[in-house]
């Protein structure tokens, strides 16, 4: 079966994802599975799309040539896809417009989300204040501490951000606590999950909002320099800004593809948050995928100095990608991502989230291993503002 | 014939309806469960519903995560599950165990371990919460060939098209979950749990069991009135919860709560 085939009508990449969730949801996932299927092909939907990608969201977003960067790095050609310049600075509103305006369409009034680092859960407090929608925004206690300025942005956008203190207080136990939500309130709600895990339809779904983001760089790297990119390079924390820039290149045969995970403290410490890279299959948050756990199928704390990629899964179709051989992934830890933050922004005068950092680290080890003729697209998939307090800190700065 | 629906049977025939108390295996301490099951039957439970602790239970309400947590923080794992069931057999032939749990932990196990694991234990059925018949297929095979029961949740959301699925897939009896929301909220309402159970029975002739929400003597009878057996977890997970010891008197205070449940679906 061809890549871009998939999944199959239940969401099933190869035996990845599904709808592994409370019998509650079986119902209302199917009503967003039709929902989301007919208003795919509808134009005027689609219409209303674009106009808020391009006129709210500032879309396309440049593929920008790192000129200064890829000479000292001597290699390959680094050109940067910016998602960091969306509006909210991250790649999460491309898909938090699609699902709101769906939410819209279904007629909720209610949106409710998850959010790690406070990324996604701004965005959707955004788009939600963007469509005079009630929001509530489900964080760990312990990310709250460790985005306290994402919080309150939230917060001044109208979203109620709910504390969660079970589990280990992290990405995991605020989407555990927002599915509960969402089977409470299963009739006025529309749940936005922010990554491609989940279960089916979310997978695909999000997917789908976010391959603008391969479209444009695919074609603005044809007008640019007249030839597609050798490789593309992009983090994986759930996974969902990599499956955007990786999708629409998935044909492309000649095209290497790279997803880079968390090495954390590096993945033969154990502290780490790269499933793909150390972990084994098994079912989480709806759907089957390679994930972080114990002998005993427990799901382990994982450990990244970027809580967006702090999350024990990982979207099924990377587990596809990677059993299927069209995707590589590999993991860069802490520290080189930290390197990464420093270098970009001191050449480039670009300040790269530390999630996109590791793609940065991944991307300038391999551009040394290329010619210089060839081309490597990595997604910057936010910018780096939101990290300064934890760059500080580390560093023993006191802001 | 399995011994959920020869109890159902008896049930029947003594025109009684069933009590199907849920502690979570494991919790507070791995030794307590022993006594604990022992100590439910003392009270007049039908049938046992044994927890499967797991990190991440995404359809449980605060009460049964604190159930988890604490079982996990004694490192019990799903193997020390089914060691205990086959303890308990040892002096119990009677009383059906059915195992709840989530996915992973059985995943992890293989379908075809756990399912050979658990029946030769004394294990009757087993319920999956977050695998509904789609994606059971597998599971339901190796069941089926070491005779265990598959249980399966119906909820309010339920079409009535996938319930007569569901029923199709199901054995031992049908777990109605009576409202929207997860383990131990406090929105039952009884009348729609009604009209919900009479549209099952016209889709199957499996008995249909209520779970969720049910708090009291009240809530009870008002449920046991509807249908076949009702399911009660939250309130006794929070009184394991609060066990210091596993001595007798501890031990009544549980017998003595599902006593109480007890008296009140009698009397329906």
């Amino acid at each position: 079966m061809q890549n871009n085939m998939l999944p199959d009508e239940n969401g099933h990449f190869g035996p990845y994802g599904g709808k592994f969730v409370a019998e509650t949801l079986m119902g209302p996932l199917e009503e967003l599975t039709e929902a989301y299927t007919h208003y795919l092909k509808d134009p005027e939907f689609l219409a209303e799309l674009d106009d808020e990608l391009h006129h709210y969201v500032g879309r396309p977003s440049p593929l920008y040539h790192t000129r200064r960067w890829s000479e000292i790095l001597g290699g390959a050609q680094v050109y940067l896809k910016r998602e960091d310049l969306n509006h909210t600075g991250a790649h999460k509103i491309n898909n938090t417009v699609g699902q709101a305006l769906l939410a819209k369409r279904m007629g909720k009034t209610r949106i409710i989300a998850e959010t790690g680092a406070g990324q996604h859960g701004v965005a959707a407090a955004t788009v939600a204040a963007r469509l005079g929608l009630e929001c509530v925004v489900y964080m760990g206690s312990e990310d709250i501490k460790r985005q306290s300025i994402n919080v309150f942005r939230m917060k001044l956008l109208g979203a109620t951000v709910v504390p969660v203190e079970s589990g280990s207080k992290t990405l995991k136990d605020a989407l555990n606590e927002a599915m509960r939500d969402w089977v409470t309130n299963i009739d006025d709600t529309f749940y936005i999950i922010g990554s491609v895990a989940g279960p089916h339809p979310y997978p695909v779904m999000v997917r789908d909002f976010q391959t603008v983001i391969g479209r444009e760089a695919r074609q603005q790297c044809l007008e640019q320099a007249g030839r597609l990119p050798a490789a593309l390079v992009a983090c994986v924390g759930g996974g969902s800004n990599a499956i955007g820039l990786f999708y629409p290149f998935l044909d492309d045969k000649d095209v290497a593809i790279y997803g880079v995970e968390a090495g954390g403290d590096g993945l033969e410490t154990g502290r780490h948050a790269a499933p793909l890279n150390a972990g084994k299959p098994g079912v989480l948050h709806g759907n089957r995928t390679y994930l972080m756990e114990d002998k005993d199928g427990q799901i382990i704390e994982t450990h990244s100095i970027s809580a967006g990629l702090d999350y024990p899964g990982v979207g099924p179709e990377h587990s596809w990608l990677k059993d299927s051989g069209r995707a590589k992934y590999v993991a860069i830890n802490d520290d080189e991502a930290l390197q990464a933050f420093h270098n970009l922004t001191k050449v480039e005068g670009i300040m790269p989230a530390l999630e996109s950092s590791h793609a940065l680290a991944f991307a300038s080890k391999l551009a040394l291993k290329m010619r210089k003729d060839e081309i490597i697209i990595v997604n910057l998939s936010g910018r780096g503002d939101k990290d300064i307090q934890i760059v500080a800190t580390l560093e023993g700065i006191t802001l | 014939m399995s011994r959920i629906t020869d109890c159902f049977k008896n049930l029947q025939e003594k025109k009684r309806k069933g009590l199907i108390p849920f502690i979570v295996a494991g919790d507070p301490k791995p030794g307590f469960t022993l006594p604990l099951m022992k100590a439910l039957v003392d009270g007049g439970a039908d049938l046992i519903e044994l927890g499967v602790p797991f990190s991440d239970p995404m359809a449980d309400g605060p009460a049964i995560q604190g159930g988890s947590e604490r079982a996990l923080a004694h490192g019990t794992t799903l193997r020390d599950v089914i060691d205990m069931v086959a303890s308990f057999r040892k002096d119990n032939q009677q009383t059906p165990v059915i195992l709840m749990g989530y996915s992973n932990p059985v995943e992890i196990m293989g379908y075809e371990d756990f399912a050979k694991s658990a029946a030769e234990a004394g294990v009757d059925g087993v319920i999956i919460v977050d695998m509904p018949p789609e994606e059971a297929g597998e599971l339901k095979e190796n069941l089926v060939k070491h005779q265990l029961d598959l249980i399966f949740l119906i909820a309010p959301t339920t079409s009535v098209e996938r319930q007569k699925y569901i029923s199709e897939t199901a054995s031992g009896f049908l777990y109605y979950v009576s409202l929207k929301g997860v383990t131990g909220s406090n929105r039952l309402d009884t009348n729609s749990v009604e009209e919900s159970v009479r549209a099952i029975k016209q889709q199957s002739k499996l008995p249909v069991g209520v779970g969720f929400g049910i708090r009291d003597a009240e809530s009870a009878a008002k449920v046991a009135k509807v249908s076949d057996a009702i399911i009660v977890g939250s309130p006794i997970v929070e009184l394991v919860g609060e066990m210091v010891d596993d001595s007798a008197d501890s031990l009544n205070k549980i017998s003595e709560y599902i006593s109480t449940m007890r008296d009140a679906i009698d009397a329906v």
